[in-house]
């Protein structure tokens, strides 16, 4: 029999760090199921794969360091790190890219700086933009939506094409991104890129075959739907209290703003702002990769600037830079700035007069 | 031509970024203590000549003079570090030629044995022995600096040096200082 | 921009509130224990009453063990504006003032009296103020102050202070939020004795005179609102204001901002800005102590939790064991993982260690969880800087940086971030996912900082001293030079007048202390300062008693070694110069003398004054003393000699077994040398004492006195061998 002596508060919330994660992983479900549907297996193996290679390396790492291995998968970090990459990587890439992709998020991004809670930038863009950097071929092998391509893989020949770069009838990554019509797909972000290049204007790009013409024109074909269900998810996770509205906000609204304020300046030159919301990872970047409360901006309007700035970095390197997409630099570069944005955003203390604030 | 144009270039830069750096240099000077006053401020105050120098500021002097900054036992290691993040040297481990680093403690007078002999007046460095030729001492407990330098001159052996009780007000929320109750005690943090 | 007093009045008006931010809504649990009336409790064997109750200083104990003291008698009191006193709970006997563990965290002792009740419970006498508005407000703040007085909501701050504010009051505030979970006791206070609050309230009102009046309850207590409502119909300014339920919203600056949208300044006062609160249960005491004369005796206290057979609400007479409330609670500790009980709510409470430890004036809940209440897996996991902990803070901190900086330790750091601006309400370890007890860093780096603090203050006090006595040696070194040089131009002269036979002496010593004394009243003089004159008169009394002092030891005492002892003892008295020169002179004619004196000291030894021979005994232990300090002292030096060896050896043997056997060698030797040292010392001062006395009884004493010297030598020598050797 023994008498805990411990510190007020004795009552707590009972949600702790594992459960925040998997709450965070089942929002996730609706967008992985819709990339499923939509684009096929590919995302589930991939999946497999990035998680058992998260936790085999965290449970090592961890061993390595004695720290408790038990409780630190609990946590189920090294879960949604797995996931986000699986999600944000084409399907078709080879295995050991996402295993390198997935190791390099565990042991570089997150178990060198301390582990979870002490890394500043967020493990699986850093792991997206290494596979981007080191595989930039591969990395864009996106495969069409099953709707519109001619071979759409089964469960078997996703695998056989992640594990050995071949379907089962020998067609490589290549050949599975032929369309219906005999071009070679791309994802629509790509497509308005060399769109653009090759003299097309945006409403012309937007006739190509990457584009539905259900919901919004500009909305890419199946990708519209894959953002709209992390949208659902993300709104989950808010209604839930897991993320605050802080971020994938300000993100939404500022990628809405700038993309808008190019729009009208030039339409012919620069996409609709529905076009940048619907497409690419601007979705799930908001809701679930910005909103990464480890490398995120803490405070309240922190986090307003912090989302902001992601928005406009990704309105800016989509539309200017070499990259067709742009939700992971945008997220690494304010990484990087916020223990900048946490410094000057602190909050008006009670009964401090206003300004006295920062005053050293 | 050239040559001599680059050199009037650098020469007026240099003389223009002298006059810039000049005037920083009294606008916004920074009104720093003297070292001595530095030093002075961290060492304990004790007094108590541990170190070889009859007082905390002879020894601030010393150190601002190069001297070793391990011999201050009252202060022990947090002065050690404090001195050496001052100084910009290495933190060394005390010097126990200096004495160790103990409890905090002050000087209690068994006031039954004392024969009024002021020998621990005159020692005490700040004055916390109170009493007169002939009558008892007894020490202010608040004002003793636990220094120890009048235990030697008491010609009957009657200070004692006892160890500062651990009060609720000097409690650090360790509750493994905590004394354990009727209850028998977990302690979680 | 701070709300006037028309705009708050106006959205008073229309029910329209402030806000605080952060907050978290906790299960509350307030049924558990909000059902049943206040309870009495039987008389426990023994109260037990903590001198300190309350923030600020004790009073003084005006009772001693075995007084009988009176139910409502007051146990303490000062003169210190902050402190108030306690009062007897019941009547019955002071058995005992000691150290007793206390209602604090750290289950430390305090001074507190215990009192057995004789169970007669009969009141002393009551002096009630009735018809308040006849006195004086300074008269009823008096009341209230010796009534013991202290808020009854959380810090327990005198109450008659918070009154005797000096500053216009706009709002005079009742606090009846009562956001803690489980906690019930206003609740059920304000539900019982409405009106005996309205009558504090009253009492308030005529004191410090707001302009206006708001009673606060939380909305989760519609009964008390109802009852308060009921009881103050007749009052239409005072506003009884249904506030929503969210905690922390009974800290009184939460509460002072959503009713009137302003903040409390940091280091100030909820004066400062117009705004006195109370907690009903304080304006509850104040009624009891004006009205009917009784001092805060008693209060209403919840006994709660799921390990409680009967959760319910008692009257506690201050000074209870919370052992014998939670009897009566049918506190079942089977029911609980491990025994735990809390005094205070869930959020900011503490685990006591001891169930007798007292119920106190801030006491407002015991609180007993069971096993699936109120877990503690105490595991601490990485912070996730997921800013729950900055959304629910109410003082708009920032709880991770805290944190950070506080786990660190890094003390600058964590003032930066406003450290002492948090009211340690809990709210974000409550909130906390990775489970870490935010608080309790809090707490420990606030007490570190303070007790820094306290200890530079005492550093620089200890500076501040040093250097003050250093100034004053050299000043008298300085003075003692000056009248030095004088007294000996004085006593030149007196020698070329009267020659320098020795047989003159005393008449030359006579002469140089009263040049010395002139010049001293001189040096008086032109310092003008009166007390220096009548210092200088002080000194040339002094001066005579030595000289006295000085040939009589002279007479009594072995040679040299014990006049040492008053020559450096006279050293601190010498700007008295006549002393030393009277000394000096007496020395020089016991030098002169030697025969004589040999012939003198037994003569004077067998002198039959009483008390010559009490001063003398004094001086001869004192010499046997000294005596042996001597001895010990070489003996230790030897000692310490050969421990130094022993050292050397040590360090060239790299064993450290080696090490340990020469340190228990050391070890032997000192105690060897503390055996021979008692028998050495007391020969010695046998064989001197017995040349010089024949006093057996005298002799006794002397030899125990010195041997109990010599013991503590001894064993300081030991203590010192010991520490070389380590």
């Amino acid at each position: 029999m023994r008498l805990t002596l411990s510190s007020s508060p004795h009552q707590r919330v009972r949600r702790d760090t594992g459960q925040v994660m998997r709450l965070v992983i089942y929002a996730m479900v609706p967008g992985i199921i819709a990339q499923t549907v939509i684009f096929g297996w590919g995302v589930l193996i991939q999946s497999v794969i990035a998680c058992t290679t998260a936790l085999l390396a965290e449970g090592l790492i961890v061993y390595l360091r004695k720290r408790p291995v038990d409780r630190t998968l609990g946590d189920c970090s090294a879960l949604l790190t797995a996931l986000l990459i699986a999600v944000s990587i084409p399907p078709a890439l080879p295995w050991w890219m996402t295993v390198i992709g997935t190791l390099f998020a565990i042991a570089v991004a997150k178990q060198v700086y301390g582990g979870l809670g002490f890394n500043i930038f967020n493990p699986a863009m850093v792991a997206y933009v290494v596979l981007l950097i080191s595989f930039p071929a591969a990395m864009t092998m996106w495969l069409p939506p099953q709707s519109l391509s001619t071979l759409s893989p089964g469960f078997v020949d996703m695998l056989s094409v992640i594990f050995t770069g071949y379907t089962m009838q020998g067609y490589d990554v290549g050949q599975l991104k032929q369309l219906t019509d005999g071009l070679t797909s791309a994802t629509p972000l790509d497509t308005l890129k060399t769109g653009l290049t090759q003299g097309m204007t945006y409403s012309e790009v937007l006739s190509r075959p990457a584009f539905d013409s259900g919901l919004f024109d500009a909305m890419g074909a199946g990708w519209g739907w894959v953002s709209l269900a992390y949208l659902l998810g993300g709104l989950m996770l808010i209604q839930q209290r897991v993320i605050s509205w802080h971020i994938p906000g300000s993100l939404l609204v500022s990628v809405f703003i700038f993309a808008s304020m190019l729009h009208l300046a030039n339409g012919d030159l620069y996409a609709s702002p529905i076009f940048h919301l619907t497409n690419g990872a601007v979705m799930i970047g908001a809701f679930f990769i910005a909103t990464d409360p480890v490398s995120a901006s803490t405070t309240s309007r922190g986090r307003l600037i912090f989302g902001a700035a992601i928005g406009f970095w990704v309105v800016i390197i989509r539309t200017f830079g070499g990259y067709p997409d742009a939700v992971a630099f945008g997220v690494l570069l304010m990484n990087m700035a916020v223990p900048l944005i946490d410094y000057y955003t602190r909050p008006r203390t009670y009964g401090h007069a206003a300004k006295s604030n920062r005053k050293k | 031509m050239a040559l001599s144009f680059s050199i009037i270039a650098i020469g007026v830069l240099a003389l223009i970024f002298g006059l810039v750096l000049g005037y920083a240099s009294i606008r916004f000077k920074v009104e720093s203590d003297p070292l001595v006053d530095q030093i002075d401020e961290i060492l304990p105050q004790t007094q108590c000549g541990q170190c070889g120098h009859p007082g905390c500021r002879p020894y601030a002097e010393g150190i601002a003079n190069g001297e070793d900054i391990n011999k201050c036992p009252p202060g022990g290691e947090a002065t050690i570090k404090k001195l050496a993040d001052l100084m910009g040297v290495e933190p060394k481990p005390l010097d126990d030629a200096h004495g160790e680093e103990d409890v905090k403690k002050v000087a209690f007078i068994r006031e039954d044995e004392c024969i009024g002999c002021t020998k621990c007046i005159q020692a005490c460095p700040v004055d916390a022995i109170l009493g007169a030729a002939k009558q008892m001492h007894t020490v202010i407990t608040d004002e003793c600096t636990g220094c120890d330098l009048c235990v030697d001159p008491c010609p009957v052996d009657c200070i004692d040096m006892v160890p500062l009780t651990q009060t609720t007000a000097s409690w650090k929320w360790d509750f493994s200082d905590s004394p354990r109750g009727d209850i028998p005690v977990k302690m979680v943090s | 921009m701070v709300p006037s007093y028309e705009d708050i009045i106006e959205r008073l008006n229309s029910h329209k509130l402030w806000d605080f931010p952060g907050g978290v809504h906790p299960d509350d649990k307030k049924t558990l224990s909000n059902t049943s009336g206040i309870q009495r409790v039987a008389l426990p064997d023994l109260f037990t009453l903590p001198l300190r109750q309350h923030v600020g200083m004790e009073g003084g104990c005006i009772v001693d063990v075995g007084d009988r003291v009176k139910k409502g008698q007051p146990l303490t009191q000062s003169t210190n504006p902050y402190a108030v006193p306690v009062h007897a709970p019941s009547s019955g006997e002071v058995v005992a003032i000691a150290p007793h563990v206390i209602a604090h965290p750290s289950g430390l002792t305090e001074m507190c009296i215990s009192i057995r009740p004789d169970g007669e419970d009969s009141w002393t006498e009551l002096a009630p103020m009735a018809d308040y508005r006849a006195y004086e407000k300074s008269e009823l703040i008096e009341a209230i102050c010796n009534a013991g007085i202290s808020g009854l909501g959380g810090a327990g701050f005198p109450t008659h202070i918070k009154t005797s504010s000096s500053k216009p009051v706009e709002f005079l505030i009742i606090n009846g939020i009562e956001c803690e979970p489980y906690i019930t006791a206003d609740d059920r206070l304000m539900r019982e004795y409405a009106w005996q609050i309205r009558q504090g309230i009253d009492i308030l009102t005529h004191l410090v005179g707001p302009k206006a009046i708001v009673i606060a309850v939380e909305d989760n207590k519609p009964e008390a609102i109802e009852a308060l409502r009921l009881a103050c119909q007749d009052k239409t300014d005072y506003r009884i204001v249904p506030v929503e339920t969210k905690y922390p919203a009974g800290g009184e600056k939460q509460l002072i901002q959503i009713i009137t949208g302003r903040e409390v300044p940091r280091n100030g006062l909820p004066a400062d800005i117009g705004i006195l609160m109370f907690n009903v249960g304080t304006a509850y005491a104040i009624a009891d102590a004006i009205i009917s004369g009784k001092p805060l005796i008693e209060r209403v206290v919840t006994l709660t939790g799921e390990a409680a057979g009967q959760p319910c609400n008692v009257w506690a007479r201050l000074g209870t064991p919370v052992g014998h409330l939670l009897d009566h609670a049918e506190y079942q500790p089977e029911k609980q993982r491990a025994p735990r009980v809390i005094m205070g709510g869930p959020m900011m409470g503490f685990a006591l260690a001891d169930l007798n430890i007292p119920i106190v004036k801030i006491t407002n809940c015991l609180l007993v969880p069971g096993k699936r209440e109120l877990a503690d897996d105490d595991v601490e996991r990485p912070c996730i800087r997921c800013s729950e902990c900055a959304d629910a803070c109410p003082a708009s901190l920032l709880p991770q940086q805290l944190f950070w900086h506080a786990k660190a330790k890094e003390h600058d750091k964590v003032q930066e971030y406003n450290l002492f601006d948090c009211i340690e309400c809990g709210a974000c370890a409550y909130v906390c996912p990775s489970e870490i007890p935010l608080v309790h860093y809090y707490r420990q780096a606030k007490s570190a900082i303070r007790l820094e603090r306290d200890e530079r203050n005492k550093a620089e006090k200890a500076r501040l001293r040093f250097e003050a006595r250093k100034a004053r040696l050299e000043q008298e070194k300085r003075e003692r030079e000056e009248r030095h040089r004088k007294a000996k131009e004085a006593r030149m002269a007196a020698s070329e007048n009267k020659g320098s036979t020795g047989s003159k002496d005393k008449v030359a010593a006579a002469l140089a202390r009263a040049k010395a004394k002139k010049q001293s009243q001189q040096s008086a003089g032109t310092a003008s300062q009166p007390p220096e004159d009548k210092k200088a008169q002080v000194a040339a009394a002094v001066a005579r008693a030595k000289a006295k002092k000085a040939t009589r030891q002279s007479d009594t005492s072995l040679p040299s070694e014990p006049d040492a002892a008053p020559s450096e003892g006279s050293d601190d008295k010498q700007e008295k110069v006549a002393a030393a020169i009277a000394r000096a002179k007496a020395k020089k004619a016991q030098r002169d003398s030697p025969e004589q004196q040999d012939v003198t000291s037994p003569l004077s030894d067998e002198s039959p004054q009483a008390d010559e021979d009490d001063k003398k005994q004094r001086v001869a232990a004192a010499v046997a003393r000294a005596k042996a300090k001597k001895q010990a002292r070489e003996a230790s030096l030897e000692e310490s000699a050969d421990s130094s060896d022993e050292r050397a050896d040590n360090q060239s043997s790299t064993s450290d077994k080696d090490a340990r056997i020469a340190a228990a060698v050391a070890r032997a030797k000192a105690k060897k040398a503390q055996r021979d040292m008692p028998r050495q010392s007391n020969e010695h001062s046998a064989r001197d004492e017995a040349a010089k006395q024949e006093n057996t009884a005298e002799d006794e004493k002397r030899q125990r006195i010195a041997a109990a010297v010599a013991k503590a030598k001894a064993k300081k020598a030991a203590r010192n061998t010991d520490s070389e050797n380590e």
